[in-house]
This record gives structure tokens, sequence and C-alpha cells, in this order.
């Protein structure tokens, strides 16, 4: 009976391996202390001189679990009403939405909340609010484009701008919401004539905001469309980078605006504190904490911008509610395929 | 040479029933997969059908034609090269073309992006010399994705050739010769033939890569059906419809492994081991020598050297590196421990099936395995929450109980657990585990199987005195591969890891996911050094012990 033996004894070291790790596992997702939140995050960057504030100041500790969006959502799902996460913290209106939808957050009642982020930047039914502002907006060669050439969103179909747009994949998460909110705003119908209008000039499609700005300085295109801060990195570490931002939609609805956010998990442990947690993020203080590292725009009007951002003067945000990106997230999906933005 | 598929009479004994369990807990995430398209979602397939899904899979067929090719041809290449010749480097090269297997591939595909893009530095410097209109023709989003996914999944086969090339040993080549054919002859009519299965078990793992890749097809921008799967999970938000997607890469890797079978021959060589002589290399002079030299160096520098050397370009510019650096040691005390544990796993696992199956090639055993294997053809994401679905539901039957029998509620004991993402790296990397293992196996001849048995050795006896210490350097590629493959792991890490768990992967995509690729580059590089330890050990164990032969 070797093989049993061997197959056996084999197995045997399996098991006390597994039920070890086990053992450990159930050490590490043993139930929260009350000095402790739990959040699972999809944002990774920047939150950590706020979060550490909270911190001193109440003793609360936070727990981080880093992750993308889509991944933390089923985790949370799977999970159910043992799940150890407080928070949930991720970027993109949409995303939030749909965490919503799904049941995963709850509504949080809190008058300070309320007060300091504008309606526009948070769900109507107070189930997540955002916390830092990113717009969405048209990025120019200051060589070779004057400000007086640009006006909208839309104008970038315009045909003189043929062979010099460059756009990031239509499957990037800011690129949903920016056509979600135009099918809001527009109508479908509308928002399809706009989005060909950008494939008739034969955008030159890169795969990171990064790169697009580095396109337009090297001169492969003239204008492109990109997230704010990513400019703000660049000029940074080379004040001479030849790339500004031009506030699009001034004259009509404002400038497409995004967030990162946050909401109270439906089963949270430790709700009064998560609760405590946000209304501190939403402070003044702490707001400017984020725009310091992150070169993010405040939710909170009250807090400051980073100097380097303010250059860039004040502007009009698009005030529709920014659901809206989760609301029609899908339709703007299928919008871009069936016109061909790849 | 025989020819002999089954071992008849060989009493299998509890191998057979235990394979079968193993394999069949194993094939449950596959499964999950398969049965989401049990409850189909006609707005998104329709959506689908009409917009994007045959160019889908075009693109899919040709990146699997592509990378297959370029990986067949190129590892197979570079392991003939330096197990029968000798050039200036060799000794070198032979292990050194291992290396870019610890890069991951989606650090190799940005790197590449950045240097040759139009704003790279590559296409700056030209226009700084021919003038400001001066382009690089654009290869295509085609040409890119195969020429990166090549160079970063040809040391499958270099690896699985190499030890097939080595294990045949002298003799069958000098018989070949002997017998009047010329070198290039006996290496077409003998040495390819024999090494088959291992080239063919290996260009399937590059291709099953391929098909699950997402950060590379992402880069350039290449839309398979993979790329499809993130797009529909995030972008419509609907991970049912994303993985029915995925399940339609199962029937990709149904078709590529029932090929691999098919190619692997009908005929099973077989060869005696460690018989005569061990190889004598033929000495290249000359332009062959310079032209073997150049094109060893040139494979390594692309695969190798440039993706590193940027890294620690990057790493060096990135400010607070000691910030970084600090957070590193028990990150990679994490990860080394991880994929340590899954290794030894996931080849002992490996071999009780491909030993049971050499037993008893039974129907169910076979098919088992053949599905738990897939789950390396599917986006990592995607066969994670199929390992997160079935624990999720195991946590609530012991919840159920605790509350039966304990009368107190049970905190998650899988969900979130060490445990939970082994059974995920299992899982994910059997197939590597399984094809290097079993690729060799299907190598030793039946007759020592039955002369170790008349001579009263039971199976297990037969396994651990004649196979394993055959086996020996297949096993130590196996555990190597699969080592490297967990340190690279991303989504099921993301998914599935306990709270205060960081890998080195995590690290990195915490900061890429970001684009603070300079503030990655740290952790990248100890990824790349991590992965380099066992497959540089692995090299010094396996070297050419057949030279001094017995």
């Amino acid at each position: 009976m070797h093989q049993v033996r061997s197959v056996g004894r084999g197995a045997a070291a399996a098991l006390v391996l597994l039920g070890g790790l086990a053992a450990v596992g159930g050490l590490t997702a043993a139930p929260a202390q009350t000095g402790q939140v739990v959040v699972y995050s999809a944002r990774h960057y920047g939150q950590e001189p706020a979060f550490e504030a909270f911190t001193r100041r109440t003793g609360v500790q936070i727990k981080m679990l880093n992750g993308g969006t889509g991944e933390l959502l089923e985790r949370l799902k799977a999970e159910g009403d043992k799940t150890p996460a407080d928070v949930l913290l991720t970027v993109d209106a949409g995303n939030l939405w749909n965490a919503a939808r799904a049941g995963l957050l709850q509504k949080m009642d809190s008058p300070e909340l309320q007060a300091s982020i504008p309606a526009h930047l948070r769900d109507p039914e107070m189930r997540w609010v955002g916390l830092t502002v990113r717009a969405r907006t048209i990025m120019y060669d200051t060589r070779k484009v004057k400000p007086a050439e640009l006006s909208t969103y839309e104008a970038l179909g315009d045909p003189k701008w043929k062979g010099r747009l460059c756009l990031r994949t239509s499957g990037y998460v800011y690129n949903q919401s920016l056509i979600a909110t135009m099918i809001r705003r527009h109508g479908e119908a509308r928002t399809a004539e706009i989005v060909r209008g950008w494939v008739a000039n034969q955008p030159v499609i890169l795969s990171s905001d990064t790169k697009i700005l580095e396109a337009i300085a090297a001169g492969r295109c003239d204008v492109g469309l990109t997230n704010h801060y990513y400019l703000a990195r660049l000029l940074a570490k080379d004040p001479a980078f030849p790339v500004a931002p031009f506030w699009a939609d001034q004259a009509t609805t404002g400038t497409h605006v995004n967030v990162s956010g946050a909401g109270v998990t439906a089963h949270a442990r430790n709700r009064a504190q998560a609760i405590k947690l946000l209304e501190f993020l939403s402070s003044p203080e702490a707001q400017q904490m984020f725009a310091d590292v992150s070169f993010e725009y405040p939710a909170n009007p009250q807090a400051g911008v980073t100097p380097l951002v303010a250059r860039w003067g004040r502007f009009k945000q698009d005030d529709l509610n920014i659901a809206a990106a989760g609301e029609f997230q899908a339709a703007a999906t299928r919008l871009a395929d069936r016109v061909g933005y790849k | 040479m025989a020819a002999r598929a089954t071992l008849p009479g060989a009493a299998a004994g509890w191998w057979t029933p235990a394979a079968l369990v193993i394999s069949c807990l194993l094939a449950v995430p596959v499964v999950v997969v398969a049965l989401s398209l049990a409850t189909p979602h006609p707005e998104v397939w329709g959506h689908l059908w009409r917009t994007q899904l045959p160019e889908l899979l075009l693109n899919t067929l040709a990146l699997l034609v592509g990378v297959g090719a370029g990986a067949l041809g190129l590892g197979t290449a570079l392991a003939w090269l330096v197990v029968h010749h000798r050039f200036p480097g060799r000794a070198l090269f032979e292990w050194a073309l291992i290396l870019p297997l610890a890069v991951p591939g989606y650090v190799l595909a940005f790197v590449f992006l950045g240097m040759f893009d139009y704003a790279g530095p590559v296409q700056t410097a030209l226009r700084a010399w021919f003038g400001p209109s001066f382009r690089l023709p654009d290869p295509g989003a085609w040409a890119s994705v195969v020429c990166v996914m090549t160079l970063a999944f040809y040391p499958y086969v270099y690896l699985l050739a190499r030890a097939a090339f080595l294990e045949q040993g002298a003799a069958t080549l000098e018989t070949a010769r002997a017998l009047g054919h010329p070198p290039r002859a006996a290496f077409r009519k003998v040495t390819l033939p024999l090494a088959r299965p291992s080239i063919v078990a290996g260009t399937a793992l590059a291709m099953m890569e391929a098909l699950a890749d997402f950060g590379t097809v992402a880069t350039f921008g290449y839309r398979s059906l993979t790329e499809a799967v993130y797009r529909v999970w995030y972008g419509m938000f609907d991970r049912a419809a994303a993985t029915q997607i995925a399940a339609l890469l199962l029937l990709f890797a149904l078709a590529l492994l029932a090929l691999e079978r098919a190619l692997r021959g009908r005929a099973r060589f077989t060869q005696s081991r460690r018989r005569g002589p061990g190889i004598v290399p033929a000495r290249l002079r000359g332009g062959p020598a310079l032209a073997a030299s150049a094109g060893c160096g040139l494979v390594l520098a692309l695969a190798f050297l440039l993706p590193v050397g940027q890294l620690v370009v990057w790493a060096a510019r990135a400010g607070g590196a000691q910030r970084v650096g600090g957070a590193l040691a028990p990150h990679l005390g994490i990860t080394v421990l991880l994929a340590g544990v899954t290794a030894l796993a996931t080849c002992v696992l490996a071999v009780t099936l491909a030993y049971a199956r050499r037993l008893r090639p039974s129907r169910p055993v076979r098919l088992a395995t053949r599905v738990a294997m897939m789950g390396y053809a599917v986006p990592g994401a995607v066969i994670a929450v199929g390992v997160l679905l079935p624990l999720a539901w195991l946590d609530q039957v012991l919840d159920a109980a605790a509350r039966q029998v304990l009368d107190r509620p049970l905190a998650l004991v899988l969900t979130g657990s060490l445990a939970g993402l082994l059974v995920a790296y299992v899982v994910r990397f059997l197939a590597v585990g399984f094809q290097t293992l079993d690729a060799s196996l299907a190598g030793v001849p039946p007759r020592l199987d039955e002369a170790a048995r008349a001579l009263g050795a039971g199976a297990g006896g037969v396994l651990r005195r004649v196979h394993l210490p055959l086996l020996r350097r297949s096993l130590l590629t196996a555990l190597a591969l699969v080592f490297v493959e967990t340190i690279k792991e991303l989504p099921a890490t993301l998914l599935l890891r306990p709270l205060g768990v960081t890998t080195l992967a995590v690290d990195v995509w915490t900061r890429t996911s970001e684009a603070l690729w300079a503030e990655a580059a740290l952790p990248g590089l100890a990824i790349v050094a991590a992965g380099l330890a066992p497959v540089i050990l692995t090299m010094r164990a396996s070297g050419r012990a057949t030279r001094s032969g017995t």
C-alpha cells in the first residue's frame, strides 16, 4: 500500500498547510474593532494625508484594501452582510451610482455632508458623495492653437480638426461618463452626432491621458481631451510643457466634471465612525490636503485649489447631477460602439 | 522507441479516485464561468453581434495564430541554438534567455509603447535627424501586440524545448547521423519529433496566456475578446454578460487543448533516459557564430534588458525612493511565501493528475483535468470570480451550520482568506505545472514502469523511485514557472486577498493605475528580482548533467 501512504502523506501535508492558511485567514477576517474603519478603495493616490489627519484627530485607525472598482463591488456582493468594509471609496460617479444601484451602499443621514458638498456632486438619495472633482476638458498645443479657435466638445467634430485630434479609447471610464452625461443633456441622437463628428476627424486613439498630452507636446496632434490633473502633474515636472487646458462649453452648459467619492457600505459595522470619516474628508481642511497632493479640485467650494491649478482660473462646471454618468453609462458604451469610436 | 498509450494491468489503486476528486474541485471555477451561459443576456449579445463580435472573434484568432507561431518559432530556434551549438556567449545565453519570464507582459508592453511611439525617444531622435515630418511606419496594433507577446511568452517554449533536447541526449541524434542523415535533416527527422510534446505544450501555454491577457491588448488598443470582457464588465456594469463573453474564451481554450493533443502526435514516442554520451554541440564559426550571438543578444536586449533598464531609470528618477522602498520588504515577503506555497501545491497536484492519467487514462479524469486547465485561458479576474462565488457560498453554508450547532454566527472563513487566494492560484496555474510535467512524463518508456512493477514496487513506489528522479528537471522547471507566474499574478490577488495583504504585483498596480510609473518602478524591479532567483537556481540545478552521461 505504498501508493496510499505517499498520496496520503502528500494530501495530509497539503491539508495541514491549507488549514494553517485558513486559520490565518480567519484571524485576519476577525470582527472589526470599534476603533477602526475599513475602507475598500479604488482610489490609490492622494488620500493618505487626509486619512492620517483623521486618525490623529480621532484615534480611529483606517485599514485600506485597494482594488479595481469592478473587483471591489464583486467582493462586497459576495461578502454580503459579513463584509468587513465600512466605506467604499472609488473614482468616477458612474461606479458610485452602480454600487448604490446594487444595494451595496446605505443612505447617510448627515446635514454636514449635505452642506459641504454641492447637490450636483452627490447622490440625490445621499448614498454617496463626491469628494474631489476632475474636469475632463480640451487640451491644446499652446504653440499652434489659439484659445479663440476652441469652444465646445461638439466643435472638436469640426473638419478643421481633421487629423489633429487625439482621444483616449472609448472604453475608458471617464470618456464613458462624458458621453453618458452628454446623452442625459442632449439625448442619444444628438450625442451620436457629436461623437460621430470626432470619429470623422480620424482621431489618434491612445491608451492613456498622459500619452495624449505627450503626443500634443511632441506635435503628433494639436488638441485632445483629458482630465485636468494629468496636465498639472506634467507641468509640475516641467513648467515649460507646451500644453494648456481650455474650459469647454463655458458659453453653454459648463465643463464636464467627474468625481472621486465615497459612501458607507450597506452592512457597515462601524457606521457612525464611517460617516464621521466622510464628514471629515469633506471639510475644507481635508479637502485642501486632497487638492495639494493630487491637483484635483475640491468638491467643497470653501476649500482652495493648489497654486498650479489656480493659474488656470475659475470655470463653470456642468451642474447636471453626475449620477447621470452611471444611469447612461451602458448607453454610452453602446453608442461609442455603434458610431465606431474605438 | 515504444509506442504505447496505456499501461495494461497496472493497478491504479487510489490514484484514479484521488485525481478525479482533485480535478473536479479545481474545475469548479471554470464550470461557474461556463454556467453563466445558462442565463444569456440577449440585449448585450445582440449589441455585440451587431457592432463588433465578428471583429472580436477574428482578432482573437489572429492574435492566437501570431503569438503561437512567434513563440513556437523563436522558442524552438533559440533552444536548438543553445543546446546543439557552440558560439560566443552561448553559456550565458543558455540561462539568460529565460530571464524575460520574470518581466510582466504589461510592463514590457508599456515600455515598448513608451520607447517607440510618436512622443517616445526613438521617434523623437529620428525626427531630430530627418526633420519634423519624419515618421516610422505604424506597425499597427496586431503586429505590436504579437511582437510584445512573442517576446514575453517565448520562454515557455524555450524552456520546455531545451529540457526536451537535453533529455534526449546525443544517442538518437548520432544514430541518425550514422545512418547517413546530414545534421539538419537529423534534427528535423529525429530531434524535433521527439521533442514535439514539449514544444507543443509550451506553445499551448503561450497561446493560452495570449488569450487571457488584458494588459498588453489594452496598452496597444487591440480589440480581443478579453478586452471586450472588461469593456462590458466596467462599461456596462454587467459582470454576468462579461462572464458570458469569457465563456466564449473557454471555447477557444478547448479548441487549443484539442489541437495540442492532436499535434503531440498519435504515436507517443518514448525513449531511454541517460543512455550514452551527452550532446556534443556543433561549433559555429565566422558568420553563423556571429549571427547566433547577435540573434540571442537581440532577443535578450528587447525582452529583458530594455524593460529592466527602463525600470531602473524610472526608479532612479522617482523622488521618494526610500518611501516606496521602505514598504517593499513586507510585500516581498508575503509575495515570495504565497508563490512558494502555490508552486509546491500546484506541482504536487499536477504530478498526481499526470501520473493517475498515466496509470489509467480514464475518461472522467481526462475530462475533468482538461476542464480544470482551461482556467489558464480565461482572464484572471473572471476565473477569480469563479473562485469567489463558490467560496462565498461555502461560507454561507458554514455560517448556517454554526448557527445551528453552536447557536452563533460565524465570520467569513474562506472569502478573503489566504486559503481562498491559494485555491485561485492553483486553478489559474495548474495548466502550467501540468503541461510541463505531463509532456515529460509521456516520454518515459512504459517498460520502465512494467519492470519496476514486476520487481514488486507499488504505483507510488514507481513514481517515487523511477519517475520523479527522471522528471527532476521538468519538476524544477514547473516549480519555477508556477512560482514566477504567481509573483506576477494580479487580478485574482486583487479580488481575493485578505485585508492587509499586499503583493508586489498589487503594489505595482495601485501605482500604475494612477499613472505613477516612476513610483511603480521599484516594486516592479522587485518582481523581476524575485522571479529571477528561482529561474537561475533551476537552470543551475538542471544544468547539463547529461554531458557526463553514465
